[in-house]
């Protein structure tokens, strides 16, 4: 895996390149990574994956949790590793532990001897040995190693023990660390970094994993906790995130100099019948004329179930060129979610993924114009100024 | 009348032909998958013309409760509201309605039913099935029939059949869309040749475009089922299409085929699909089964479907029944099966190669040929091929013993 920083824009925020080997095309950054459930989406079938914009989506998260009831390790390396079992062979993946859908990181549990997951299996203890038998196995092009991550309000005590397990843990997975497949060193908590730097010495990593975040710490409290990690990491190596999904959360990471990003949003916004439509053009557009009209809106995304789109027969959003905005209506989608039919949630996923992607790119252009803070500001400000239309108008 | 249908090849009672729809040029023998609700389970309409798929089958019921036949009108039609270029057929709701509701009540009127939504009675007539099935706008519709499960003796089989040939000429009288849609009538009659004759001659005399049997795929045994298909397609005509409701299986569908039948539908692929299982051609494949979990073959090796060409039964296996993408999946593999069971009948009648590249396996003929061909006899390795499918095929004139060890 190769990764460049190509341009800053005043703050700290930058504009990257990511090359990994199974990919064709360079991957920019700051990027996101689909979320997966057994290295497949969520919904969107693999024939249809491909009629996301390429190669923004062509990186993937999964965790080798989803695969602790099998096929077994042994298999999948029979099969080839996870490009081959899953087929698809033009895309990156990214190996967390972590998910920050299904597999929710429950460090009451987690002990000296693994990390413990909430799964849809159960709550599941894995140790480095294991976690490491299942990256040989899967063959990911990049994977964070396994870390005990809590959240910002743990005292300080337990927050040392997860700094000390983490390093550790680190240890244990680079010794069994497979040939290729670059490895993302855990850093969790916002301090003791001299930890960090004291192996950084000896280790050669190819990026940092942050942990520690999206697991409740606040919007105020949290840039400071990440700019805490990022000061000290050193400026050419890519850092990925898990846990920071909403929009406003992303901006964030993206300020403080976060380069990957796993989300969630789109997964809850699907599975809630939401579909994205905040405007992705970043030409001013005020719309003096806006009255709160529709009970399914809130200008950020709009909630299919309504009754007020049964008869809407144009697509989400105007000129979005995805597979769901070209094919169907919101009409259409409303009676799928009303019969509770899988087809619904197969196109707000593409719609969705769609859109968020389209986020990430104007993100990248501001900062590739140097104007990224005005961009974060005035991204978070029109939203909040709509919400305040709203309650006023109410 | 709003279709053309051209036989193109024929082999004893079997033929191969074209239907040409408003939407869409059909081949047939052709399967119908069904999408209940304006959809197909966990398919986009993209993925559908991928597979190959020529026609789905709407239900008129369920359209009609949800999202309304008149939102569908007004939005344009069902191949608007749900972006479907190719043909669509809707059936006629009765059959939902006596089988769904245990309150339902069969008059001369019509179906007497209480709605699901509000306990209200109401009344499906055949004057209002054929205006629901107007609004949604399907290629073919189907004349609101009285169905009785071929389990049931007596007169009130009599009853029925009468009964459905009197509300023939309502939903005749009825249609308002005659060159834009085809109305079909419904052979019933249950298992009694008598009666199944009189519904015939009575149907054939109505000059309808096109024809199905029905009262059948409800539990009957499968002696008395593929006797009354053989007697309806001997007695039909020949120039027009000819479909046998809520069928189903491979096997069947062969069998029918062979005694000219043309059209099929069937929940079976897709709802088979959602508890694991995948259809292949020594019958079944359950990927739940514990035996899958570490199985690296594909599910079926002579499949090309996208499914069988990239993932092994393993994979498929830790999906199943716990994500949506197992279910996605195995439907795609199952529809592809079945579509690709269609085109194999189409191209091996019109090939002239029928009997022998279908129906009797190890042939040097198939290897050679098509390497896609559905030998459906290799579901019985031990040449323990059941007794009415020999029967069938006597009556069709196609020889079998070879694949019979009895």
């Amino acid at each position: 895996m190769k990764f460049a920083v190509k341009a800053l824009s005043s703050g700290k925020a930058r504009a990257g390149v990511v090359h990994l080997g199974s990919c064709p095309s360079s991957i920019e950054t700051p990027c996101l990574l689909l979320s997966t459930r057994k290295g497949l989406p969520i919904f969107i079938s693999p024939d249809l994956l491909s009629s996301l914009p390429s190669p923004d989506s062509n990186l993937l998260q999964f965790s080798p949790l989803h695969f602790s009831e099998g096929p077994s390790p042994k298999t999948i390396s029979s099969i080839g590793g996870l490009h081959q079992m899953v087929g698809l062979h033009e895309y990156g993946f990214a190996a967390v532990a972590r998910d920050s859908i299904q597999c929710l990181p429950e460090c009451g549990s987690t002990n000296k001897t693994g990390a413990s997951f909430e799964t849809p299996c159960g709550r599941r203890l894995i140790k480095p040995v294991e976690y490491m038998e299942m990256i040989t196995s899967m063959k990911p092009n990049l994977w964070a190693t396994l870390a005990d991550e809590v959240p910002a309000w743990a005292n300080n005590k337990r927050n040392k023990t997860s700094v000390d397990r983490t390093v550790k843990w680190l240890d244990e997975c680079i010794a069994r660390s497979p040939a290729g497949g670059a490895v993302f060193g855990s850093i969790v908590g916002g301090s003791n970094i001299e930890e960090r730097k004291r192996c950084a010495q000896e280790i050669i990593y190819a990026g940092y994993w942050i942990g520690g975040f999206g697991l409740g710490e606040s919007m105020e409290e949290r840039p400071s906790l990440l700019n805490a990690v990022t000061d000290n990491l050193p400026k050419d190596w890519p850092r990925m995130i898990c846990g920071l999904g909403l929009p406003e959360e992303v901006l964030q990471g993206v300020a403080a100099g976060v380069d990957l990003f796993d989300s969630a949003y789109i997964y809850h916004l699907t599975i809630g019948g939401f579909a994205l439509t905040f405007p992705l053009d970043r030409t001013e557009k005020i719309d003096y004329n806006y009255q709160l009209s529709d009970q399914g809106s809130d200008r950020t995304k709009i909630n299919l179930r309504a009754t007020v789109y049964r008869k809407d027969a144009t697509p989400i959003v105007e000129d979005c060129c995805c597979y769901t905005c070209q094919n169907h209506t919101k009409a259409y989608i409303n009676h799928l979610l009303n019969v509770h039919e899988m087809l619904a949630q197969i196109l707000l996923e593409i719609h969705n993924t769609h859109h968020y992607l389209g986020f990430f790119r104007s993100i990248r252009e501001a900062i590739k114009e140097g104007c990224f803070e005005q961009f974060q500001k005035k991204f978070v400000q029109s939203r909040r100024e709509h919400l305040a239309a709203d309650v006023v108008s109410v | 009348m709003a279709l053309r249908f051209e036989v193109l090849g024929r082999f004893n009672r079997a033929r191969a032909a074209q239907l040409t729809l408003p939407h869409f040029a059909c081949q047939t023998p052709l399967f119908m998958p069904v999408g209940t609700q304006g959809t197909i389970k966990g398919l986009t309409t993209d993925q559908l013309e991928e597979i190959g798929c020529q026609i789905i089958l709407g239900n008129t019921y369920h359209l009609a409760l949800r999202p309304t036949s008149e939102l569908i009108d007004e939005l344009g039609g069902l191949h608007k509201f749900m972006n479907w270029p190719r043909a669509l057929l809707t059936d006629s709701g009765g059959f939902q309605m006596v089988s769904l509701l245990h309150l339902a009540d069969i008059t001369e009127k019509g179906v007497t039913f209480q709605s699901p939504v509000d306990g209200k009675p109401m009344l499906l007539t055949p004057e209002e099935s054929i205006q629901i099935q107007n609004r949604i706008g399907a290629d073919i519709i189907m004349a609101l029939d009285d169905v009785v499960r071929t389990t049931i003796t007596g007169p009130r089989i009599e009853e029925a059949m009468y009964r459905t040939l009197r509300w023939v000429d309502r939903c005749i009288a009825a249609h308002k869309r005659p060159h834009e849609q085809n109305l079909f009538g419904i052979v019933q009659g249950g298992l009694d040749p008598v009666l199944r004759d009189i519904c015939v001659r009575g149907l054939v005399d109505r000059n309808l475009p096109g024809y199905a049997i029905g009262g059948l795929a409800g539990g009957e045994d499968k002696d008395s089922f593929w006797r009354v298909v053989a007697q309806c397609t001997a007695a039909l005509p020949e120039d027009k299409p000819r479909y046998v409701m809520g069928v189903g299986y491979p096997l069947d569908i062969v069998v029918c085929s062979a005694l000219g039948a043309d059209m099929y539908d069937c929940v079976y692929p897709t709802r088979t699909a959602r508890f694991g299982t995948a259809l292949v051609p020594e019958g079944v494949l359950k990927l739940k089964h514990n035996a899958m979990v570490n199985d690296t073959r594909p599910i079926d090796p002579t499949c090309a479907c996208m499914v069988c060409k990239n993932y092994t039964r393993a994979y498929i296996h830790c999906l199943v029944t716990k994500d949506a993408m197992g279910s996605q999946l195995l439907s795609y593999h199952n529809l592809y099966y079945m579509l690709q069971l269609s085109r194999n009948l189409h191209s091996s009648i019109v090939e002239g190669r029928f009997p022998e590249c279908y129906i009797i396996p190890d042939s040097n003929l198939c290897a050679s040929r098509n390497s896609n061909v559905v030998r459906f006899l290799w579901q019985f390795p031990k040449g323990d091929v059941p007794e009415w499918v020999c029967n069938a095929m006597d009556v069709a004139g196609i020889d079998i013993s070879s694949c019979c060890s009895s």
